[in-house]
């Protein structure tokens, strides 16, 4: 941990409370640039396709059970399963697939 | 002049915001694993959660603290990351009763969370300022309980159980970006783009030396930017967003 760890986390949440407040404090009006309109709608999906990928695929002890885990959230995702349903399944195929593979490989 | 109906009771909010709590948890405690694993006491974690309780966001911060990157490549990335609030709090200031004074404001913003923001702007007519806080209780209560237990269960676990609660976080993700991805190809384009450019940045022999947190404000501005361009939103598909 960094010695001025605090500095790190007043940064992280003022920007982060900055944004939220902003908006909602001083905005009345809708905004009229169609640009900037979309920017901020497709924003949220850019974010996370990017933090999603590649990183899901070492998030786990394996590559392979990774990309189990990742097909099971695919799918689920796909049929429009809740967060928590997604999540915990590709969590639980994750871990039965290190385990089968564990004994595969003996 | 037909007067909207306004949701302004705490334990109406209280309700409502009680399975985003449950939710949270989870997802939490793997954020508070993850930070103990990174080299954090179990406080800092928390101290994280409760200040910034938001998901992504503080993944990504977590390794540019742990790594001692600059203080301006944190507040860029925040400023990336959780660029999508400005969105929902511009939505919720059309939503919040015209009576909300600025200083209640400034606390109901506090708890603006993709979920907090879906559930209140589903409810039909206004929100108050009692509604809104009733609602982001549980979730804040939640998100900080989860980073500790997740921070101090974390050296008890078994390996095989960390490596498969660290995908968690990532499931939840694609939870959220698939099904809009589905039904709206401009979404499906966009989210395609930024997972190409991603992948570069990682595997390209120079530009890995790119920081993290960089890689991932250059990805989404470049994608966002580039849906923008060729897929202008109409006014109407923005508020179903």
């Amino acid at each position: 941990m960094p010695d001025n760890f605090i500095f790190y986390v007043a940064v992280m949440a003022g920007v982060t409370y900055l944004i939220r407040m902003l908006p909602l404090a001083l905005v009345k009006k809708k905004l009229k640039s169609r640009f900037i309109r979309s920017f901020l709608f497709y924003i949220p999906y850019a974010v996370l396709g990017a933090m999603t990928f590649p990183a899901i695929l070492y998030s786990t002890g394996r590559l392979y059970s990774a990309i189990a885990g990742l097909l099971a959230a695919g799918i689920l995702a796909y049929r429009e399963k809740s967060l928590l349903t997604v999540a915990g399944c590709s969590c639980a195929v994750v871990l039965v697939s290190e385990w089968v593979l564990r004994f595969a490989v003996k | 002049m037909e007067e909207k109906q306004l949701h302004n009771r705490f334990s109406e909010g209280f309700r409502d915001g009680i399975p985003i709590g449950l939710g949270y948890l989870s997802v939490s405690f793997t954020f508070g694993m993850m930070a103990v694993s990174m080299g954090l006491p179990v406080w800092a974690a928390v101290v994280i959660s409760f200040t910034n309780v938001t998901s992504a966001g503080q993944f990504a911060g977590l390794s540019i603290l742990t790594a001692g990157s600059p203080l301006l490549e944190m507040a860029l990335t925040q400023l990336v990351i959780n660029s999508r609030y400005a969105l929902m709090s511009l939505s919720l200031s059309q939503k919040l009763h015209r009576s909300i004074s600025r200083a209640e404001r400034f606390l109901i913003a506090f708890g603006i969370t993709d979920e907090i923001f879906a559930v209140s702007s589903g409810k039909c007519g206004e929100v108050g300022t009692r509604y809104m806080l009733g609602l982001m209780s549980m979730p804040i209560v939640g998100w900080s309980l989860g980073t500790f237990v997740g921070a101090a269960a974390s050296s008890i676990l078994p390996e095989f159980i960390r490596s498969a609660l660290g995908i968690a976080i990532y499931g939840m993700f694609i939870a959220i970006i698939v099904p809009p991805a589905r039904h709206i190809r401009p979404v499906g384009i966009v989210v395609a783009a930024a997972v190409t450019l991603s992948c570069l940045f990682t595997y390209t022999p120079v530009l890995n030396q790119v920081s993290g947190g960089f890689v991932i404000i250059l990805c989404a501005v470049a994608a966002a930017a580039f849906g923008a361009k060729l897929y202008p939103v109409e006014e109407r598909s923005q508020s179903d967003a």
